[in-house]
């Protein structure tokens, strides 16, 4: 009667210490530039190496710019943090994909798109997002650099064990929603709280029937709604997207390896802390209003008024409204938006540019309209011109940049303007996360899309 | 910074606000440091809240009111008191160094982000998660009285509003209470274990396989 998440996770226990934590074996250690550095120095002030380097890869992403990224990065501080990244990796010893390697890319989109990350597996990064690896049937969750340099110095973690949580989410999805609606949607209604001290397994019909793209962007926003991680039982849909990947098993150890995957399942009889049933025809295409992940509406619905606001979050609820410069009670379609942004660890993955694409074919970039297409890596890149997806995009008049985090946290030259609006398939909209000032509205790529023709808030629907 | 932790008593400030994100504690631009210099989080910490896009401080956020601006010392605005689900978002520990680079030791709230609630661990912040009436009445305390002092006692696990005697238990597990009253950390016990972690290694390979 074991969750898969008691399967996985106490298959990794170490050790228990008495009246604390458990010591968690790590199987992958994936690094970026931004909480690496620190941890490197602590292991160079204790004087130690890391203990498994072939368990650990470190990639670029953060900082990188969207353009010319074979020139020199301008911005001194980031080119500073960038080169530590590569003099460290080479100096433990570490696998580094640069920023001008085929493998780079956003380290959430690349670790599944490598066969990096495997079912299974307990897998953490420097990084709130590593809930992204969920999607293949890991338990995969974001740490602080502390614990990076614990899990470089000894390939282990101290860690709580978290309680279990089933969303299930039955039913069909309606036209033109995504998984990125299903998750914002579920945002909505639990809070971004509504799962703290929580991980969670995504299970249901709904969730069966999404692609694994799908469920990457599912399990990205687990820690939006305060989860630790999230992720999906393995599936023939999981094992057809790993099947010949890089670093995948193959061979007679593809097979092994399938057999193990096919047992991890929770148990008909599973008892989980709490479980949360969804239907999914109830499910519209969803846009943010305000300054957290959880304030959300339909996209064709309207900001709630403040008798609708439970008395104690009334005050947050003005303060937001009032940073994106919106009333109670607002229609959302036809809000003007200057800024569109494609791309990040939730929506920079291919299926996510065949969607922007199917809206912008045989339409027009709108003029008053910036709009910023960020493929989540360059195997991603590659995908949209074999696809012939850049032709139609370009003659919508879009212009298709080079991988990285860009936008979705501004700390290259990707910034939205103070007092502007952006319509993101990102995964924050807390107040000054594109660049101070900026006003975040998150969406699907179709509602992306249509945003980005139209220049307002626009149902997709209407441009199917 | 490792420090042993005993008992605290200090004057707060308060952050009546609530689900406080790590991009508010420290925004991403201050993210492009190599080092671990707390001085220069904590200069940053709430940077857009404290201060206008000039540098100006704003007057009417709670750190530049003149009865909270003075910076944290010996029993003097050590403790934070903020409204619930504080740190969610990233899992920056920048967010936890700047914290700690300003000069609090403890963050009073009703609940708080996992994994931010680790970074403080780990940086010597304690986080001290306490009942919704607690917090609102020690906010109330606060709101009639600037001065109101905070006993955090950390071997007998309570915490005391010392301007009514309220007083409620908070959740430290066995092991941390013994990190923060020995100053010890998590990878002093790690490095001690390498034996376990081989061992590990040699029992799990034959059943993985990959």
């Amino acid at each position: 009667m074991n969750t898969l998440f008691d399967k996985i996770w106490d298959s990794h226990i170490v050790s228990r210490i008495e009246g604390g934590p458990q010591q968690l074996y790590i199987d992958r250690l994936y690094c970026h530039e931004v909480t690496s550095p620190q941890a490197f120095e602590g292991l160079r002030s204790r004087g130690i190496k890391c203990f498994r380097p072939e368990k650990i890869f470190c990639m670029p992403d953060h900082n990188v710019p969207t353009r010319d990224q074979d020139k020199p990065v301008r911005d001194p501080v980031s080119a500073r943090q960038l080169d530590t990244l590569e003099a460290n990796a080479r100096e433990f010893g570490l696998e580094y994909f640069g920023m001008t390697d085929r493998r780079n890319g956003i380290i959430h989109v690349v670790g599944p798109e490598r066969g990096l990350s495997l079912p299974g597996m307990t897998i953490v990064c420097g990084d709130s997002h590593t809930s992204t690896h969920g999607a293949v049937g890991a338990i995969a969750f974001g740490i602080g650099t502390s614990e990076v340099e614990m899990v470089m110095a000894s390939q282990c973690i101290l860690q709580q064990k978290p309680k279990s949580m089933r969303i299930r989410v039955e039913g069909k999805l309606g036209k033109g929603v995504s998984a990125k609606d299903v998750a914002l949607y579920i945002m909505k209604e639990i809070s971004t709280s509504g799962a703290t001290g929580y991980f969670v397994e995504y299970a249901g019909s709904a969730v069966r029937d999404m692609s694994m793209e799908g469920r990457l962007t599912l399990c990205n926003l687990s820690i939006e709604m305060g989860a630790r991680g999230g992720f999906i039982a393995p599936d023939e849909t999981t094992f057809a997207y790993l099947k010949g990947r890089e670093y995948s098993p193959s061979g007679e150890a593809w097979d092994k390896a399938v057999e193990y995957w096919k047992t991890l399942r929770s148990d008909d009889d599973a008892v989980f802390d709490k479980e949360i049933v969804f239907d999914a025809s109830e499910i519209a295409p969803m846009i943010t209003y305000g300054t957290n992940p959880g304030m959300g509406t339909e996209v064709c619905g309207r900001i709630p008024y403040m008798e609708e606001v439970p008395p104690q979050d009334r005050d947050s609820f003005a303060k937001s409204l009032s940073y994106m410069d919106f009333h109670p009670g607002d229609a959302m379609e036809g809000k003007k938006v200057d800024y569109v942004f494609l791309g990040a660890c939730t929506n920079g993955r291919i299926e996510d540019f065949r969607a922007f694409a199917s809206i912008s074919a045989g339409r027009h970039k709108a003029e008053s309209v910036t709009a910023w297409l960020v493929p989540g890596s360059r195997e991603v890149v590659r995908q949209i011109h074999a696809e012939g997806l850049d032709r139609i995009l370009e003659e919508a008049g879009f212009e298709i940049r080079q991988p990285g985090c860009s936008a979705c946290l501004a700390m290259n030259e990707d910034k939205v303007p103070a007092g502007k609006y952006c319509v993101s398939t990102s995964n924050r909209n807390f107040e000054g996360r594109q660049g101070p000032g900026a006003r975040t509205l998150l969406a699907s790529p179709l509602t992306a899309a249509a945003a980005a023709v139209t220049g307002k808030v626009t149902d997709p629907r209407t441009l199917m | 910074m490792k420090q042993r932790f005993n008992i605290i008593e200090s004057t707060c400030v308060p952050l009546p606000m609530e689900n406080v994100d790590t991009d508010q504690i420290i925004p991403a631009r201050f993210l492009k440091a190599t080092t671990r210099d707390e001085r220069y989080f904590g200069e940053n910490l709430f940077r857009d809240w404290r201060f206008s896009p000039e540098g100006t401080p704003r007057d009417n956020f709670v750190f530049n009111r003149p009865e909270f601006s003075v910076e944290p010392s010996e029993g003097i605005h050590q403790i934070l008191v903020a409204g619930k689900n504080f740190g969610s978002g990233s899992s920056r520990e920048h967010a936890a160094w700047a914290l700690a680079g300003y000069g609090f030791k403890v963050v009073i709230s009703s609940s708080f982000a996992d994994i931010h609630k680790n970074n403080e661990l780990n940086n010597f912040v304690l986080p001290v998660a306490v009942p919704e009436d607690f917090l609102q009445e020690l906010f109330d305390s606060i709101a009639a009285d600037s001065g109101t002092r905070v006993r955090v006692d950390v071997p007998a696990q309570t915490v005391t509003n010392l301007a009514t005697g309220s007083k409620v238990c908070f959740e430290l597990s066995a092991y941390k209470k013994y990190c923060f009253v020995n100053a010890l950390d998590d990878i002093d016990y790690l490095l001690e274990n390498k034996d376990r972690i081989q061992e590990y290694e040699s029992r799990t390979k034959k059943i993985l396989k990959i």
